[in-house]
C-alpha cells in the first residue's frame, strides 16, 4: 500500500510541471500585461512602465522567468501577488475555506440525492420515475452553470425573496475565522441568527455547483446498480430470505458504489472549474472569484500559484479515491 | 405428507415483442423428505426455471401458475413476500451453478454465513461466529476459523462451491435445492461435491433436489428422475428403472449418448436442436428429433402415460427399447 502512494505521488510531479508551464505560458500569451492593466487609462510615462516591468522581471526572457519561477516553487516560494503585495500561499490559504466550504456542501448535496436516486431508477428500471429522473438528470448535467446559478436566483432570491443574492453570510453578524468555515464559525461564534444566515447564503450556490455532479452520480449509480442486480450474488442474497432492502441496500450498493466512488473523484475535480463559475456568479469570496480576478488583473504570480495550488489538490483528492475505492473493493485492496 | 408438492407449474416470461415465452410447461413434481430428486435436461428446458419459482428467485417479468406451490402443505403462491422470505433460506435453501460469483466479493465467508443465521435465528455475534465454524468444518474446509475471514476472490472455485453449501444448510433446510452444483468445476472436485451433498443428506435428514445436465450425476446420486425438454416434462422414474428401462424415446436416446453405455467407436447423438422460442410445433416437441416419431406425432401433442410408463408424455412409450401402443389412448393407434 505505501509504495502504491508513493508511486502514486511520484506520477504526480511531471503533471504538476506540465501544468505550472503551460499555465505560465498561457497567461503571458494574453495581450496586456500586470503594469498595462494596472496603468489605466490616466497614462504612464514609458520610463516609468520599464521601470515597473524590470521590477518585477518582465522584461527578462520568458524562459529566464520560467526557470525563476520554478526556482521559488522548489524553495515552496510560491510568489508574491502584484495586486495585494501578500504572498500567493496566504492569500490562497485565506480564501480557500470558503471554497472548500463550498464544494463539500455541493457535494454532499450531489451525494445524498444523486445516490439514492440513482438506486431508485434501477430498481424500479422503465417506471414513469426511472425515465424522469434520467431525463432531469441529462438536462441538468447539459445545463451551462452560469445560465442554471442566474435562473436559480432570479427565481429564489429575486422574485420570491427567499435567499440572499451574494455573500457568505449577512453583514450584521461579524467574527473572527477559526476555521474559516463559516457554518462552523457561526455556531462557534454563539451569535444567534449567525448560522442559519451562513446556511441562507450557502443553499444556492452549493446547488449550482452540485447540479452537474448530481445529474453524473445519479445517472452512474443508475447503471452501476443495473448491472449489479442482475448479478450472481444478489440471487444468492435473495435465496437466503434477506428482506429487499438489505439484498439492494447493502448486497447490491456495496458493489455498485465501487464505479460511482470513482465518479465523485472525478466530479471533484470538475467541481473546482464549477467553483470559478459558482463563485463569480454569487460573489462568493473563494479561490474561484480570486483566479477570475487574477485573469483580469493579469496577476501572474497569483494566477500561476493559485492554479498550481488547485491542481495539486486535485491530485490529492484523486488519490483519497483511489484509496477509498481500495476500502470499498477488497479485491483492489489484496492486489488480486 | 410430501415435503414439496408442485402441480402443474407453469412459468411465462414477458418476452420485449410483447408476447410470452413459455419456459416451464405443466411441471408436477412431489419430493418426499430426506429424498434425493434429480431433474435432468438441456440448458434452456426450464429445470432451473421450475425451482427458481418454487425459491420465487424469479424477475418481475416472469409469471407464475400452478394448481398447487406447496412445502410442507403451506401454499406458496398465496402467501406475501414476506412470509415466504421466513421460509426461503431457512427451511429450502438453494445453491447455483457458479460459486464464484454467487458469492458477493465485498463481504467475508463469515459475514455471509452469519447473514441467514441472524435473520431466521437471530443469533448473536458470537453464536454466529461458532456455528460459522462449525459449518465450514462440516462442508471440509480446513482451518475453518482462519477462513472466515477471507473474501470469496480468495477461494477456489471448489472452496466457494463449500462455502455456498454451508451458507446453504446454516438454518438446517428441509430442503436443499443444487442447481448445477458441479458443473463449473473441475472434475475431481465435482465428485467431492456431489459427496459431500449426499453426506448431508444423511446427516441433516434434508431432502435434496439436484439439476443436472449429467447423466453420470444421476446415476450416481439421485433415486428418482425427472427428465425435462423443452419446457416440458417428458417422463419421471426411478433411478434404476430409468437407466434399466427408459419409456420416452428422448430419455432413451440421452442414455444411449453415454459413453460409457457406447458400442461403436462414434457416439450416438440426437440429431437436430431443441425448438427455440418460436418453432415449437403443435404436437410433440420432441418429434422432429425423435427416432421412432410417426405421423400423429408432429400434430397432436401427447398426453401422459400410466406411472408404470414413467408417466412418458409420448404417443408411443418404449419399453424394453420398442415403440409400444398405448392401451389408454385409443387415438395412438390409428396413427
Amino acid at each position: 500500500m505505501l509504495s502504491f502512494v508513493l508511486r502514486r505521488i511520484a506520477l504526480t510531479v511531471p503533471t504538476l510541471f506540465a501544468l505550472s508551464f503551460l499555465t505560465f505560458v498561457a497567461i503571458r500569451l494574453v495581450p496586456g500585461d500586470p503594469i498595462e492593466v494596472r496603468r489605466g487609462e490616466r497614462g504612464i510615462s514609458p520610463e516609468r512602465l520599464e521601470f515597473f516591468r524590470h521590477e518585477l522581471g518582465l522584461d527578462q526572457p520568458v524562459w529566464k522567468q520560467f526557470l525563476d519561477y520554478v526556482w521559488g516553487l522548489l524553495h515552496g516560494d510560491f510568489g508574491v501577488s502584484i495586486i495585494s503585495q501578500d504572498s500567493v500561499l496566504k492569500e490562497f490559504l485565506t480564501l480557500f475555506p470558503a471554497t472548500l466550504e463550498l464544494s463539500l456542501f455541493a457535494m454532499a448535496f450531489a451525494v445524498l440525492l444523486g445516490v439514492p436516486f440513482g438506486v431508485l431508477a434501477a430498481v424500479k428500471r422503465g417506471s414513469v420515475f426511472d425515465h424522469g429522473l434520467m431525463g432531469v438528470a441529462l438536462f441538468g448535467y447539459s445545463m451551462p452553470v452560469f445560465w442554471w446559478g442566474l435562473l436559480l436566483v432570479l427565481f429564489f432570491s429575486v422574485t420570491l425573496d427567499l435567499t440572499p443574492v451574494s455573500g457568505r453570510i449577512d453583514l450584521i453578524y461579524y467574527f473572527e475565522p477559526v476555521t474559516g468555515l463559516m457554518t462552523i464559525d457561526s455556531l462557534l461564534s454563539d451569535q444567534s441568527g449567525a448560522f442559519a444566515s451562513a446556511i441562507m447564503h450557502l443553499i444556492l450556490p452549493a446547488i449550482v455547483l452540485g447540479t452537474i455532479p448530481l445529474a453524473a452520480i445519479a445517472r452512474m449509480t443508475r447503471s452501476s446498480m443495473l448491472e449489479v442486480l442482475e448479478e450472481d450474488y444478489v440471487r444468492t442474497a435473495r435465496a437466503k430470505g434477506l428482506s429487499p432492502f438489505r439484498v439492494i441496500g447493502l448486497h447490491a450498493l456495496r458493489n455498485a458504489l465501487i464505479p460511482v466512488v470513482t465518479t465523485i473523484g472525478l466530479q471533484g475535480g470538475t467541481m473546482l472549474a464549477g467553483a470559478v463559475l459558482t463563485e463569480t456568479i454569487f460573489a462568493w469570496p473563494g479561490v474561484g472569484h480570486w483566479l477570475i480576478e487574477s485573469i483580469f488583473r493579469r496577476d501572474y504570480p497569483a494566477l500561476q500559484g493559485g492554479v498550481l495550488l488547485i491542481s495539486t489538490l486535485l491530485v490529492l483528492v484523486n488519490m483519497a479515491v483511489d484509496i477509498l475505492n481500495a476500502v470499498i473493493n477488497p479485491r483492489i485492496r489484496h492486489g488480486r | 405428507m410430501a415435503l414439496l408438492e408442485i402441480e402443474n407449474l407453469s412459468v411465462d416470461f414477458e418476452t420485449r415483442s410483447g408476447g410470452l415465452f413459455r419456459a416451464v410447461d405443466g411441471v408436477s413434481l412431489k419430493v418426499d423428505p430426506r429424498e434425493i430428486v434429480s431433474i435432468v435436461g438441456e440448458s434452456g428446458s426450464g429445470k432451473s426455471v421450475a425451482m427458481l419459482a418454487v425459491m420465487g428467485l424469479l424477475p418481475k417479468t416472469a409469471r407464475v401458475t400452478a394448481d398447487r406451490l406447496a412445502f410442507e402443505g403451506m401454499n406458496l403462491l398465496g402467501i406475501t413476500p414476506a412470509a415466504r422470505r421466513k421460509v426461503v433460506g431457512k427451511d429450502i435453501a438453494m445453491i447455483f451453478q457458479e460459486p464464484m460469483s454467487s458469492l458477493n466479493p465485498c463481504f467475508t465467508v463469515g459475514f455471509q454465513i452469519g447473514e441467514s443465521l441472524a435473520a431466521h435465528l437471530g443469533l448473536g455475534r458470537a453464536a454466529r461466529r461458532a456455528r460459522a465454524i462449525e459449518l465450514l468444518e462440516l462442508v471440509g474446509i480446513p482451518s475453518p476459523e482462519s477462513r472466515l475471514a477471507a473474501f470469496p476472490h480468495q477461494l477456489s472455485g471448489g472452496m466457494s462451491q463449500r462455502v455456498m453449501i454451508a451458507m446453504a444448510i446454516a438454518c438446517s433446510p428441509k430442503l436443499l435445492i443444487a442447481d448445477e452444483p458441479s458443473t463449473a468445476l473441475d472434475v475431481t472436485i465435482q465428485a467431492q461435491i456431489l459427496e459431500l451433498l449426499v453426506r448431508l443428506r444423511d446427516e441433516k435428514d434434508m431432502a435434496l433436489v439436484l439439476i443436472t445436465h449429467d447423466m453420470g450425476v444421476v446415476a450416481e446420486t439421485a433415486e428418482r428422475v425427472v427428465v425435462q425438454y423443452a419446457s416440458q416434462q417428458v417422463e419421471e422414474a426411478k433411478t434404476l428403472d430409468l437407466f434399466r428401462d427408459p419409456h420416452h424415446p428422448y430419455t432413451a436416446a440421452l442414455l444411449a449418448a453415454l459413453p460409457e453405455r457406447a458400442t461403436e467407436k462414434r457416439l450416438p447423438a440426437i440429431p437436430g436442436m431443441v425448438p427455440g422460442q418460436w418453432d415449437r410445433l403443435d404436437g410433440c416437441r420432441f418429434a422432429p428429433r425423435c427416432a421412432v416419431a410417426t405421423a400423429v406425432c408432429s400434430t397432436r401433442p401427447p398426453t401422459r402415460a400410466a406411472a408404470d410408463l414413467g408417466r412418458a408424455l409420448c404417443h408411443t412409450p418404449l419399453v424394453a427399447g420398442r415403440p409400444t401402443t398405448r392401451s389408454d389412448v385409443a387415438e395412438g393407434v390409428s396413427a
